[in-house]
């Protein structure tokens, strides 16, 4: 145990270790101190101000997130000084704030509006039209998601998020005095600034200035035109998560409250990304094995992480040719939507929407690409992020707590124990060296693949599956990335197989998924009580491999074996392309 | 349409050969931008990529430091620069109206260059010669008790171009 200082807080003594700070000596102990830009170990520069204490009567008062514990210290958190100047800072933060509560993707987690509340911020500065529209306000001509300086406190949490997370450092501030903004260089679009929309800026995001693209309104309509079959898929991680928006803690299953609230939300058919996440393991194993006897390139890298997808495009396109040619779960699902699910609904392709259900903001993007439809639609039309539909299951007043859980209706819901692993690090690894293993040897009995779990950013192992030793690894996060890329250029060690995702800790905590506040970002490690509930699954599930889902096998002998090469092809594969940052000239 | 402007190769040459000598020394970041300042006369997005992948240094953070320092500009600046002071001191003092007479008198806003390429106007903080307010600028030179008859009487002497 660290040693422990002697430090008076309110003129009550308190035991302290070394080294803390004070907020964060208060908050262990229960002492409330205003805080809106600290944000453990990611931004920690102490720019907002709100979190200033008394020190030892000094005049000056001190940042409690950034001023170290002494012994002997004496603390004051809470005087009308104290609070005049808190109520001032706020006040002058709200005169900028461009308050559009109603319609804010925060409308119930603004860390910033919590402490306007809390004290009673009048607002006097500014009314509520009163705020200068900018021409910087809003860039928002990305797929994927939009900046909104109007609503930004420059508390620079998502330039720290950003830098630290995936190593690209696409957000910075810009200019100077009351002209600062933050965003891309010169008011770039998202999409020309390198960004591979893991989402981790809006996750930081105090406020509502950095959102996803909002497609709430277009699944709204859709769900109220008659004329159309809204055909939903649910991502495996989304289950693992949702529940935190309706007060359930962090590592609660709520599968069937989830397939339930989507029923009372309209849609017509529910079907499981997770039966399209078996479906991918059969095509990517197949793939594989196929590399392997057939001197293809290797290693071969997963491809269903949108966000991974991104950043090889942009940082490492000389290793496009490695990337598994297999579109993800999610593109795969829509494929499957438009052509076999909508040919035995008996509707045409064209009155089918396809919504799919998303712990991630690069999905979105990803539904756009080029190659992702046929005959003039796409196979994904809408995507909404977890938090997306929470805020639609709010907006309606549906009680998620009291509803009957529900199983979905179709036989495309059908899933493995594989496939629910798809949402963590690893998961994806595991799954096909499940179903790899049992092709290369169908003596092959292993199932638990453990060497690829936890939360390490780079895991390795090596299997002997049919006289061959495979090498492979799990990557995620863009700084682990890089590490890795930059690794394979010089290593003698021959990789064969690698999973790759563009979030740390995968899917489960993706930039799509609700947003842990600051506080509890600290005291509870979101990513391992999510992913617990995916592999609860994966040992629950009777059937644990992705190649033995009879629904699966079902659409090989019914519909995909009957297809010829080339339609099979297109249908669920795909090509990449190489691509540069900062590309367009403007003048 | 995606165009690639091209850069003036001998700029370019000296940009490089600017980067080779500060590379390895701590902090090259502001000496780098000073001298591709110095050689284009601006540092646009296209220097700042090259900056940017020789430095190991993203582009939003050196596009970050551009627009934060008044010495560096993302569009070429005129041969001369006339700075007005809207500090505190010589604004109390009149120096909007010695700006409003720059702006008629060149017939552009803060912030521009004149179509000629001639004449950069800008608005400065306190440049710390408050004791003197109010307070322009030409190139170099400050002109202390300012008011806006010198400041056309200045633009009529025509002031020497800064050599280049
Ligand atoms: S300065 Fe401490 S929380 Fe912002
Ligand atoms: S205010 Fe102009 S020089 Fe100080």
């Amino acid at each position: 145990m660290s040693k422990l200082v002697e430090v008076t807080i309110n003129d009550k003594t308190y035991n302290i270790p070394e080294g803390h700070s004070i907020l964060r000596a208060c908050e262990e102990n229960g002492i409330i101190i205003p805080r809106l830009c600290f944000l453990d170990s990611i931004h920690e520069d102490g720019n907002c101000r709100l979190c200033s204490v008394e020190v030892d009567q000094q005049h000056n008062l001190k940042p409690a997130c950034k001023t170290i514990v002494r012994d002997g210290m004496n603390v004051v958190t809470e005087n009308k000084r104290i609070y005049d100047y808190v109520s001032t800072n706020l006040e002058l933060l709200a005169s900028n704030h461009h308050f559009e509560c109603f319609k804010c993707s925060r409308e119930d987690n603004c860390e910033f509006l919590d402490l306007l509340r809390r004290y009673s911020i009048l607002n006097e500065y500014s009314d509520l039209y009163g705020y200068e529209l900018k021409q910087t306000q809003l860039n928002n001509s990305s797929d994927a998601m939009v900046i909104d300086s109007s609503k930004c406190v420059l508390c620079g949490r998502c330039v720290s998020a950003c830098e630290k997370y995936t190593g690209i450092g696409v957000l910075d501030f810009n200019k100077r005095g009351n002209k600062t903004y933050v965003g891309p260089a010169q008011f770039r679009g998202l999409e020309d600034a390198g960004c591979i929309y893991c989402g981790k800026c809006i996750q930081a995001c105090p406020t509502g200035a950095l959102r996803e693209q909002d497609d709430i309104k277009v699944f709204e309509r859709a769900v109220r035109d008659p004329s159309k079959t809204v055909i939903v898929q649910v991502a495996p991680s989304i289950r693992a998560s949702l529940g935190e928006e309706f007060g359930y803690p962090v590592g609660t299953n709520v599968e069937g409250k989830m397939f339930a609230a989507l029923h009372l939300l309209g849609v017509d058919e529910m079907i499981d990304t997770n039966f399209a996440a078996d479906l991918t393991i059969v095509e990517e194993g197949s793939e594989f094995l196929d590399r392997v006897q057939n001197d293809g390139v290797l290693p071969m890298f997963t491809s269903c992480s949108p966000g991974w997808v991104n950043y090889l495009e942009l940082y490492y396109p000389e290793l496009i040719p490695n990337l598994s040619s297999c579109k993800s779960p999610q593109q795969m699902a829509g494929a499957i939507i438009k052509t076999y699910y909508a040919e035995r609904l008996q509707v045409d392709s064209k009155d089918v929407v396809s919504v799919s259900i998303m712990p991630c903001v690069a999905k979105k993007a990803e539904a756009k690409r080029e190659d992702m439809g046929r005959d003039g639609y796409q196979d994904v039309d809408i995507v909404l992020t977890t938090r997306e539909l929470a805020r639609l299951i709010k907006r309606r007043g549906i009680d998620f707590k009291n509803i009957q859980p529900m199983e979905p209706f179709g036989d495309l819901a059908t899933y493995t124990g594989a496939a629910s692993i798809f949402g963590v690090t690893g998961g994806v690894m595991e799954a096909a060296l499940r179903t790899v293993s049992e092709m290369l040897d169908s003596e092959a009995k292993l199932i638990e693949f453990k060497e690829v779990r936890g939360k390490e950013n780079m895991k390795e192992a090596t299997y002997h599956l049919a006289g061959k030793d495979i090498n492979i690894a799990v990557v995620h996060g863009g700084v682990a990335i890089k590490e890795f890329l930059e690794m394979l250029k010089t290593t003698d060690k021959e990789y064969h197989f690698v999973e790759f995702m563009g979030c740390i800790g995968g899917c489960i905590n993706g930039g799509g998924q609700p947003i842990v506040k600051a506080k509890d970002f600290e005291r509870i490690d979101v990513i391992k009580e999510r992913s617990k509930v995916l592999y609860t699954m994966d040992s629950k599930s009777i059937l644990r491999k992705s190649h033995l889902n009879p629904a699966v096998q079902k659409l090989y002998s019914d519909y995909l074996n009957k297809l010829n090469q080339h339609d099979l092809h297109n249908l669920l594969h795909t090509h990449y392309k190489a691509r540069t940052a900062y590309s367009e000239y403007i003048e | 349409m995606r165009i690639e402007k091209r850069l003036d190769q001998e700029k370019e040459t000296l940009l490089y050969s600017a980067l080779h000598k500060v590379k390895n020394s701590p902090g090259p970041l502001m000496p780098t931008l000073q001298e591709a300042q110095r050689i284009f006369g601006c540092v646009p997005i296209e220097v700042q990529k090259i900056i940017s992948y020789e430095l190991n240094e993203s582009i939003a953070k050196i596009n970050g430091v551009v627009t934060f320092y008044s010495q560096f500009s993302l569009k070429p600046k005129g041969k001369n620069s006339i700075s007005v002071c809207l500090g505190t001191a010589c604004y109390v003092k009149g120096s909007q109206g010695i700006l409003d007479a720059f702006e008629d008198e060149l017939k552009i806003k803060n912030g521009e260059t004149t179509k000629d390429g001639k004449y950069t106007l800008e608005a400065t903080r306190c440049i710390g010669a408050c004791g003197l307010a109010p307070v322009f600028s030409v190139n170099e030179r400050i002109y202390g008790r300012a008011n806006v008859q010198k400041a056309k009487n200045i633009l009529k002497t025509n002031p020497e171009t800064k050599e280049s």
